[in-house]
């Protein structure tokens, strides 16, 4: 991984809209250069996709009921925790897998369009698995900051002097 | 009883001598328009770290209200002290060589006063900021403008120096990387200043407010040059790398002989520095760094968008190698720096600072700040490539 690519990586993080022009002229590369990054970034799966964070509670008929799962497991030998995480993050309902350290293994978000979707889920999919002990499920309430952007309405007035020394 | 009389105000004439900064027409023509987008802004865009915010708040809740030491918190002094010598490889004592003062500002103003005599002369090195030729008379100087130019990517030569010193001159007042070109001056280039300096016997005074800010190579401070520490008194702040401006915070460092005669200015006139912004700027050292860093790369990265924007707007600019400005030549348009940035903001809506207001080298120039979002500076461009396309026309 090169200096410039980890600026890249770090830019495309924030705004990964931003057209291939203006990053050249931003990390003073070559715009085929820049285009040349990316398809090798993406070949290499370092960068896996695209996607906008929405605040799905403006889109009017479309909010979304998100949960996080505590999943207790038991690992199998050979193959750990994975084998039964794949089980799981299969699913198109499960937004997010992570294998956590302390008192439970798995952290599963899970996003339905209603609370009962996601109750349904718990219950008939995820703890029949053979290998998962126990779930706790918590229903996110509100969300104020996702991947690093916050959702309450920020004053964007520039407090500033219009022109000063 | 006797007649009242009425007063008419007996102002020094040390005050009625100065003018206001050209910069205040622009602010009030660009203060009374709608939809400006302004690059005229000689700050961050950026808020402070919330981390140093917050560090504030804590100790106005803990009651950390009353005056500290004159020269600042020692804890501050001690992690100044340590950042310059970790940072800028210059070894100040925290005890009796760091005083911490209203901003670079006030900084500036106590190294003038403790130095300038009336009848001193005072090389000022421009363009450069607004303060320092005013600061000078009103200490009683002479200020003697050094022009720098494009063709020297705004560094100061030693051609011109020797063109200006006399035997009345005490100082010279450097600012790199400076403001409002960008110039900056390395290892060398100060390097190549060091003997007649010493030949002249001057005192150096550097305000250094943007050294953090320096894109392409690393900043040098001018104590760091050998046989300059013993007669530089170094000025900085947290204004402009750390986004705090409000809070005027800001520090000297100089040997302890000029750093008292700075404490005694600074102790009648102020007191001591605001004791939550030093709370705040102590939060700053400790832990603002990296965040910092992430405001660097950001301005880097808008400088580079920028300059090369401008140029293909059709005007011809030097890199910046600092700060957050970039100083293009308006020369091809044929129009004064003033007439230029009046009709930009005009016609376009776009508010620069001409750069005649900064002294001498800085008419045929304007100073645009990219300290703005990237969605501003792209619309800036834009405006400004229309406006360039109909001088054209035009002339």
């Amino acid at each position: 991984m090169t200096d410039k690519e980890r600026e890249l990586l770090l830019l495309i993080e924030k705004e990964g809209r931003m057209p291939a022009e203006k990053l050249a002229k931003m990390l003073d590369i070559q715009l085929n250069e820049v285009k040349l990054m990316l398809e090798n970034l993406e070949k290499r799966s370092v960068i896996l996709g695209y996607s906008a964070v929405i605040d799905w509670t403006k889109a009017s008929g479309t909010e979304m009921v998100t949960a996080m799962i505590d999943v207790k497991v038991t690992p199998k030998r050979g193959v750990g925790f994975d084998e039964v995480a794949e089980r799981i993050y299969r699913f198109k309902e499960v937004k997010a897998c992570y294998l956590m350290s302390g008192t439970y293994d798995l952290s599963v978000v899970l996003e339905g369009r209603t609370m009962s979707e996601i109750a349904n889920f718990v219950s008939e999919k995820l703890s029949t698995l053979d290998s998962v002990i126990s779930t706790t499920t918590h229903f996110q309430l509100k969300k104020y900051k996702h991947d690093g952007i916050m959702f309450e309405e920020d004053d964007d007035e520039d407090p500033r002097m219009v022109v000063s020394p | 009883m006797t007649q009242v009389k009425k007063h008419e105000a007996k102002l020094s004439r040390a005050v009625e001598s100065i003018q206001p900064s050209g910069i205040r027409r622009f602010f009030d023509m660009a203060s009374s328009m709608e939809n400006i987008i302004s690059l005229g802004v000689g700050e961050p865009d950026f808020t402070t770290p919330w981390s140093v915010r917050e560090a504030s708040i804590h100790s106005l809740e803990s009651g950390r209200t009353s005056y500290t030491a004159n020269a600042g918190l020692i804890e501050l002094r001690e992690a100044i002290s340590d950042y310059m010598e970790e940072r800028f490889d210059v070894s100040y004592r925290p005890e009796d060589e760091v005083i911490v003062t209203v901003g670079a500002s006030e900084g500036i103003d106590i190294a003038l006063r403790s130095v300038v005599d009336p009848g001193d002369d005072v090389l000022i090195v421009e363009p450069c900021f607004v303060s320092y030729a005013p600061l000078v008379s009103m200490a009683g100087g002479q200020p003697i403008p050094v022009p720098t130019f494009m063709k020297d990517d705004f560094q100061v030569t030693l051609e011109t120096l020797q063109e200006k010193i006399t035997p009345k001159t005490k100082a010279i007042m450097l600012s790199f990387p400076n403001n409002p070109t960008g110039g900056v001056m390395g290892r060398e280039d100060l390097e190549k200043l060091r003997d007649f300096i010493i030949e002249h016997d001057l005192v150096v005074l550097s305000d250094e407010i943007y050294a953090e800010l320096s894109y392409d190579q690393e900043h040098v401070s001018t104590a760091a040059i050998d046989g300059l520490k013993e007669r530089t008194i170094l000025i900085s702040g947290f204004s402009k790398s750390f986004a705090m401006t409000g809070w005027r915070v800001g520090y000297v460092c100089a040997p302890a002989a000029y750093a008292a005669a700075m404490l005694k200015i600074h102790q009648y006139a102020m007191m001591c520095a605001s004791t939550m912004a030093q709370y705040a700027a102590l939060e700053a050292l400790t832990n603002g760094r990296q965040e910092m860093e992430e405001m660097i790369t950001s301005y880097r990265q808008r400088r580079n968008f920028f300059v090369k924007s401008l140029r293909e707007a059709g005007l011809s600019c030097h890199t910046p190698g600092g700060a957050f400005y970039a100083f293009p030549s308006i020369k091809a348009s044929g129009l004064s720096s003033e007439q230029f940035a009046e009709q930009l903001l005009l016609e376009q809506h776009v508010a620069v600072v001409p750069g005649h207001v900064f002294g001498e080298g800085g008419e045929g120039h304007i100073r645009c700040s990219y300290a703005a979002s990237m969605a501003q500076l792209e619309e800036a461009v834009d405006r400004i490539a229309v406006f360039m396309n109909t001088i054209k026309k035009e002339g």
